[in-house]
């Protein structure tokens, strides 16, 4: 027979002001196994937890009930105020009255009620409790970074100056992600290239740091402090470790006709390339599906020229097997596609470009040298229209864009006009914005910069219509502000696209099971108190896979992903979680239907011999679940035909007692 | 095969020509259109307005009969299209819009959008197929530059019409190079040629229709086809100086049932 205590919080007037806290502490009272009731302003205080631990001791309490915010916020709060006080962590059970009670009723009476109805159900439940004892696990002392761009490198720079081991796999030849692309950087302009490849060159030499480019993440079992991942190393037909990039076979290459992905598509690379001059690692990759000798056997003058030696028409994709005990996400981003939008004739005029490819027009090593030159016919631009929140802040049932604002391209955007202006005095630059974002440091002053002394043209409306005409693109926009239609010639429409996750983040994020919001980003534990750290233990979030962000903003979410890292990998073991999953080997038939359920792969078989009533012995077949990999989702339990599974802390009695005392 | 075909007004006057070479047409490929018996003005795009019952009990009728046929409804016109498919879409989702009808027509059964609407062009794609088209062409365009004119009211709302890429549709470009011609892509392809503007202020009817003929003809097109009736009469009216025609009769030309089309 349990002895239980039921305390109810008033969460300030959070709770107290639409439930009714003294008549539920008083209804709670005469419940079964109920000794002790009462209600208090702040249960989470110090005050409150010395309430609670004081009446442990006073009633002789083997079992708590909490009555107030969601377990997610509290539980574990109480379960420590428990075991200081003597009594398992696991015979607390709270009953949420504030976000599933108070916090969705406005009348008193219907929310009392009903608060009074979840406090019995918790009841019921903890008088079947048992208390429960967590396994121990230990820590790998290696952290996988997955993705190389600003996020990736500069967690992975930070976890191994702390002293551990760090892998990060990048699917591109090189690492330096999307910042390496542009050209300089808001609100101080300075060179994008010039303060990132500087901590590639440290990424490479670190010693604590492996990097596994041109690969991806092809699986992941295993749990918090103790992951298996497999890493599929594409084959790059060159051995990284013999070439020396010197380039020579990317110069003989006679197929040199592919469109250059790092310039975006706007000039071409050969078949065997190098993305860049400053990639990290600086060797050459063998595009398969341009090269005459992999597609047809018929060349091979990368291999003649190479002195190193280096080239291996022959080698296979590689499958390495690594354990870490923590994995980071970053994963970035892409501008969405304009295929929706063609009202602004990006496919069908080359002048019409995204504001990415603008980058690569400005920058010195883009394709046109830094010159700013129209696709089409290279000739110098002297109107440019810009035009913001493309695919971005569109409404719910537009089916086109995004419904989010993607951030950093008011910003972008007030650069790319500045430059312009600064470097082309003679040309007119035009912005069509919804609104103007600059919430940053020195970032309103950059934007009223570009505005007050570029003299660039910011116009509140947006461009209906794109028409290339002859060498005109015709630009259709509305000024709200004038309240009148604009009709503009321009040369170049750069078109600030929105930016959307990866298309890897999807598949990874069921691998590691962290969850996504409905735009693909990778939610957070806590928007505001865990943003750096996914609902999955042990996977953190670096940079734009969990919301766009820019540089500075990135920079810093990736030191605190890195530092919870540390954290982390600092510890010799981890407490596991008691509540999981545990198979009555008396009921099991063995059916495997749980183990094809389990997402963890947490159950195996194993043949155990049973004495039978007339002695005689018998073999048979049973589920047996791993402890340490279960994560107590329950899929096993309701999924058994037999009955024979069933969840530790949420055991189908407890279940039903509770569903029964809601139903009284 | 056979299916209910909904004509409208205009194509039993001035747009005869849109009606006939469609229903020609049709039948080479083994389809038989059997017109809605009793049919009445779909209204325009009038009926399109949100609260209206009265103006919608027309499409309604003619969805429900060819809906008790166990037909598919095919359309020509671009108004009547859209006007009916927009209908059917509401019958389908406001369930208090297809009561308040039910209860006007009262015969017994409720309409709930179960008929499909096809467009005479969804038809060529959909149920004969460009491929099977491209086989029974006798006339073959010889690579005349043809510049499709969607309009508006073809392909949006995109959520309900569901026809093609309201922006960079294909459906007409696919057609025009099936019957051997080259389909010209220009940017005013799918904007307004001014519509009943025209009636109220026919300057502001001529600038819209100009720009479409204007842009066309710069991107090299030396004939417009349009499903239309409004949208060719709006760009005759205002001088266009290349031939605009509906794509049946540019359809039923290449299959040879039609002469030249360079009227």
């Amino acid at each position: 027979m349990q002895r239980i205590g039921v305390f109810v919080c008033w969460c300030g007037s959070n709770i107290a002001s639409t439930v009714d806290v003294e008549r539920v502490s008083e209804a709670l009272k005469n419940e079964q196994g109920v000794v002790f009731s009462t209600n208090y302003q702040y249960m989470c205080s110090q005050a409150g937890q010395d309430l609670i631990k004081s009446a442990v001791k006073e009633h002789r309490l083997t079992g708590i009930v909490v009555c107030s915010c969601s377990p997610r916020m509290h539980e574990a709060t109480f379960r420590k105020a428990a075991r200081s006080a003597g009594i398992n962590p696991y015979m607390v059970e709270i009953a949420n009255i504030r976000e599933q009670c108070s916090w969705v009723h406005k009348d008193i009476i219907t929310g009392t009620e009903k608060a009074i109805i979840l406090g019995k159900a918790a009841i019921a439940k903890v008088n079947l409790n048992a208390p429960l004892i967590p396994g121990e696990s230990p820590v790998t002392k290696r952290a996988l970074v997955i993705g190389g761009g600003i996020a990736g490198i500069q967690t992975a720079l930070d976890i191994a100056e702390a002293g551990f081991l760090v892998d990060i796999v990048e699917k591109k030849p090189t690492i330096g992600g999307k910042m390496a692309q542009l050209d300089k950087t808001f609100p101080t302009l300075d060179c994008s290239a010039c303060i990132l490849t500087p901590k590639m060159v440290d990424v490479a030499q670190h010693e604590k740091i492996r990097i596994f480019s041109y690969s991806e993440v092809s699986s992941v079992k295993g749990f918090v402090g103790n992951f298996d991942v497999t890493i599929k190393k594409k084959a790059r037909f060159v051995n990284e470790n013999i070439c020396t990039g010197c380039g020579a076979c990317v110069e003989k290459c006679p197929q040199k006709k592919i469109p250059n992905e790092f310039n975006l598509g706007m000039d071409n690379r050969s078949a065997i390339y190098i993305p860049f001059a400053q990639a990290v690692p600086k060797v050459a990759t063998i595009d398969p599906n341009a090269c005459n000798m992999l597609k047809n056997g018929k060349c091979g003058l990368c291999a003649r020229v190479c002195t190193a030696g280096a080239i291996d028409y022959t080698q296979k994709d590689e499958y390495i097997e690594e354990k870490y005990g923590a994995i980071v996400v970053a994963t970035g981003f892409n501008p969405i596609s304009m295929e929706k939008f063609d009202e602004y004739a990006y496919s069908q005029s080359r002048d019409v470009i995204t504001s990415l490819e603008f980058e690569r027009l400005t920058n010195a090593a883009g394709p046109t040298g830094g010159k700013l030159l129209r696709p089409s016919d290279n000739k110098h631009p002297h109107t440019i229209v810009f035009v913001q929140c493309v695919g971005s802040r569109c409404s719910v049932d537009s089916e086109k864009g995004k419904e989010y604002c993607s951030k950093i391209c008011c910003m972008y955007t007030a650069k790319h006009a500045m430059l312009v202006r600064d470097k082309y005095p003679d040309t007119e630059v035009y912005v069509f914005y919804i609104d103007v974002r600059t919430p940053g440091k020195a970032f309103d002053e950059f934007y009223r910069r570009a505005v007050e002394e570029y003299g660039v043209h910011y116009i509140k409306g947006m461009v209906g219509k794109v028409v290339p005409e002859g060498e005109k693109l015709k630009v259709q926009a509305s000024d709200l502000i004038e309240n009148k239609q604009l009709h503009i010639d321009a040369d170049l429409v750069v078109l600030a696209a929105a930016i959307e996750p990866d298309k890897s983040a999807r598949g990874l994020a069921t691998m590691l099971t962290a969850s996504m919001d409905t735009n693909d980003f990778f939610t957070e534990a806590h928007p505001k108190l865990r943003p750096v750290e996914s609902p999955t233990a042990g996977v953190f979030l670096s940079g734009t896979c969990q919301g766009p962000k820019d540089i500075p903003e990135t920079v810093s979410q990736a030191g605190a992903a890195a530092s919870k890292v540390i954290a982390l990998l600092n510890k010799d073991k981890l407490l596991g979680n008691p509540c999981v999953a545990h198979s009555n080997e008396e009921i099991c038939n063995g059916c495997s239907q749980c183990e094809r359920v389990c997402p963890y792969g947490a159950i195996s078989y194993i043949n155990k011999e049973f004495k039978m009533p007339d002695r005689s012995i018998k073999t048979r077949r049973i589920a047996v679940v791993n402890p340490a990999i279960c994560q107590g989702c329950g899929a096993c339990t309701v999924t058994c035909p037999s009955g024979a599974m069933d969840l530790k802390g949420f055991t189908s009695k407890q279940i039903m007692a509770e569903v029964d005392a809601i139903c009284r | 095969m056979k299916l209910s075909y909904f004509p409208g007004c205009t194509l039993k006057n001035k747009a005869k020509s849109l009606d006939i070479y469609a229903r020609k047409s049709s039948e080479l490929f083994g389809i038989t259109l059997e017109e809605i018996d009793n049919w009445q003005c779909c209204g325009g795009v009038y009926s399109t307005a949100k609260n209206d019952v009265a103006t919608k009990l027309a499409s309604v009728r003619a969805l429900k009969q060819a809906y008790e046929k166990g037909q598919a409804l095919v359309t020509v016109c671009s108004a009547c299209h859209n006007v009916i498919k927009q209908t059917n879409h509401l019958m389908k989702n406001d369930t208090a819009i297809a009561k308040k009808i039910d209860r006007y027509i009262n015969d017994g059964s409720m309409y709930t959008g179960q008929a499909q609407v096809y467009h005479y062009l969804e038809m060529l794609r959909d149920i004969v197929g460009f491929d099977e088209i491209r086989k029974k062409v006798v006339n073959p365009l010889n690579g005349k530059k043809i510049g499709a004119y969607y309009g508006c009211l073809l392909l949006r709302p995109s959520s309900v019409m569901q026809m093609d890429n309201p922006e960079n549709p294909t459906i007409m470009e696919e057609l025009i190079s099936a019957l051997g011609g080259q389909s010209i892509i220009y940017a005013n392809r799918n904007e307004c040629c001014g519509g009943y503007i025209a009636m109220e202020s026919g300057e502001l009817a001529r600038k819209k229709s100009n720009q479409v003929i204007e842009n066309a003809k710069k991107a090299g097109a030396e004939m417009i086809i349009t499903a239309c009736p409004l949208c060719r009469y709006n760009l005759i009216k205002n001088g266009s100086d290349i031939p605009v025609v509906y794509f049946t009769e540019l359809l039923a030309q290449a299959l040879g049932i039609k002469g030249d089309t360079n009227e």
